[in-house]
């Protein structure tokens, strides 16, 4: 009996968790192709409800009464299982976000090493995706997403490396409670600005959107893939650049505390101002969006291990050094 | 210079000028209309959906001289014709194949009596091809349903013709 309370208990957590990330994805959807249209002089979706705010939900509509389609020579079990893997991990990584001091579902001590370790396995579904289709371009684009989300994994690891050092603990609740003075986004500001690029090839997104890149590979890794598969691919694609907007909020935004710990600001709910530093954040990838071409695909690995690489590793040492010279490292 | 543009990188400011440029342009003035409620404005020469004309007294204005069937470069008029009782000759078939039709607005330009004409209607598309085999009836309710805008835009075109 307790144990299925305590199953039941943990399902309705998850629940609460998982129901309003897929409605706030369906919402940034529709934010970001609004900013987009917006950014080029159009009006962007604003028909289907209040300024367009359920065109996403039409088109999933869509998607779903769509007919999926497996191609002949694809190898169904993979095939079938590449986006469900892809949506899984994107919204599996979420169970360690903390949306402010007690909404967490699992608050492990190692939280930024999970999230780290599934958003690594995410390049399966890409993978898998691709390979499945047994088809040109799907191939050629999971090949490019596998070596472009790794070679991007290693800055982003080593941007990590930066804040653990002013934090000394892997808790992501630590983490933000260590930035009550000061937001680590000020001393580590350089720091900020690689992992924000970072996170933009991570998922994939303009200017690094080469797996998917229309011109050259028609929609990468997605092309064989119709209907609620390919909704779910998008799905968690978008999943994902939710968590990076939240992870770059938690590690150097201050995650759910106020900017400034003065009465009217900090009276506010955290999981208000958390809402807030993702769709702030989630606002600046829109507009990069809207304004960058896409990068070459040499120019993106020179990017990643010739500038981004060696300059978070010089940026370690410094953090280091000035932590033991000044005795600020933390106990 | 090298050093200029070093900096440039490393500040990313080109970037960062994009940024603030693309916040101006958020809250400009749209250029897109919103299209099925607005519409945007229409030359009066524009060539859509073609219509047959009656003069005021409700006479047919086509005097089947098939002129139009000859100039069309798509072949997509089909006219016959026979002597009426009061020995006029006018047309018992006129059929446009809308699918074949390139819109080129030579029918209308051919013709002596301003009798077939490509009206401002651009919103016809239909279910089925055969739906857009165009007969005399169907001409003539488009010339009945659009008769004020067709001929108010033939006289502000008649200078220029």
């Amino acid at each position: 009996m307790e144990t299925f309370l305590q199953i039941y208990n943990e399902t309705y957590k998850i629940l609460l968790l998982l129901v309003p990330i897929l409605v706030s994805v369906a919402l940034i959807v529709w934010f970001d192709r609004r900013v987009w249209g917006f950014v080029q002089k159009r009006k962007g979706p604003n028909v289907v409800g209040p300024f367009g705010l359920f065109q996403t939900l039409a088109d999933a509509l869509k998607y779903i009464f769509k007919e999926i389609i497996i191609p002949a020579s694809a190898n169904k079990i993979v095939f079938i299982l590449a986006p469900i893997i892809t949506m899984t991990l994107a919204l599996s990584a979420w169970a360690v976000i903390p949306l402010s001091d007690k909404m967490v579902i699992a608050d492990i001590n190692v939280g930024i090493l999970y999230i780290f370790a599934i958003s690594s396995l995410s390049v399966y579904g890409i993978i898998m995706g691709g390979w499945a289709s047994n088809s040109k371009y799907p191939f050629l684009g999971a090949i490019r997403s596998a070596a472009q989300m790794v070679s991007y994994e290693v800055s982003i690891g080593i941007i990590i490396i930066n804040v653990l050092l002013c934090v000394g603990s892997l808790n992501l609740k630590d983490i933000v409670m260590a930035q009550q003075n000061l937001w680590f986004v000020v001393p580590l500001f350089p720091m900020f600005v690689v992992f924000f690029i970072s996170a933009l090839a991570e998922t994939n997104r303009p200017p690094f959107d080469l797996p998917e890149a229309e011109a050259e590979l028609v929609a990468g890794y997605q092309t064989e893939y119709s209907g609620m598969m390919y909704a779910m691919f998008w799905l968690g694609e978008y999943a994902n650049i939710l968590l990076l907007c939240a992870l770059g909020s938690i590690l150097f935004l201050g995650g759910w505390l106020s900017p400034v710990d003065i009465y009217p600001l900090n009276a506010i709910p955290g999981i208000f101002w958390m809402i807030f530093k993702i769709l702030i954040l989630f606002f600046m990838f829109a507009l990069i969006k809207a304004i960058v071409p896409r990068y070459r695909y040499d120019q993106l690995m020179r990017l990643g291990w010739k500038i981004f690489l060696p300059f978070s590793l010089i940026y370690v040492v410094l953090t280091a050094s000035f932590l033991v010279y000044f005795d600020l490292l933390p106990k | 210079m090298k050093l200029n543009r070093f900096f440039k990188i490393i500040f990313l400011s080109e970037f960062i000028k994009g940024i603030f440029i693309a916040i101006k342009e958020i809250f400009s003035k749209k250029k897109t209309i919103n299209y099925p409620f607005e519409k945007g404005k229409i030359s009066p020469r524009f060539r859509g959906e073609h219509a047959l004309r009656r003069y005021p007294n409700g006479e047919e204005r086509c005097i089947a001289c098939k002129l139009c069937e000859a100039v069309c470069p798509a072949q997509a008029i089909t006219i016959e014709n026979e002597e009426r009782s009061d020995g006029s000759r006018k047309t018992t078939r006129y059929d446009i194949d809308m699918l074949k039709c390139i819109y080129c607005g030579l029918c209308e330009e051919s013709c002596p009596v301003d009798a077939i004409v490509q009206g401002p209607n651009f919103e016809f598309s239909t279910e089925t091809r055969e739906e857009l085999y165009y007969n005399k009836e169907k001409l003539l309710e488009n010339g009945d349903r659009w008769e004020s805008v067709l001929a108010e835009n033939i006289k502000l075109d008649k200078p220029y013709r």
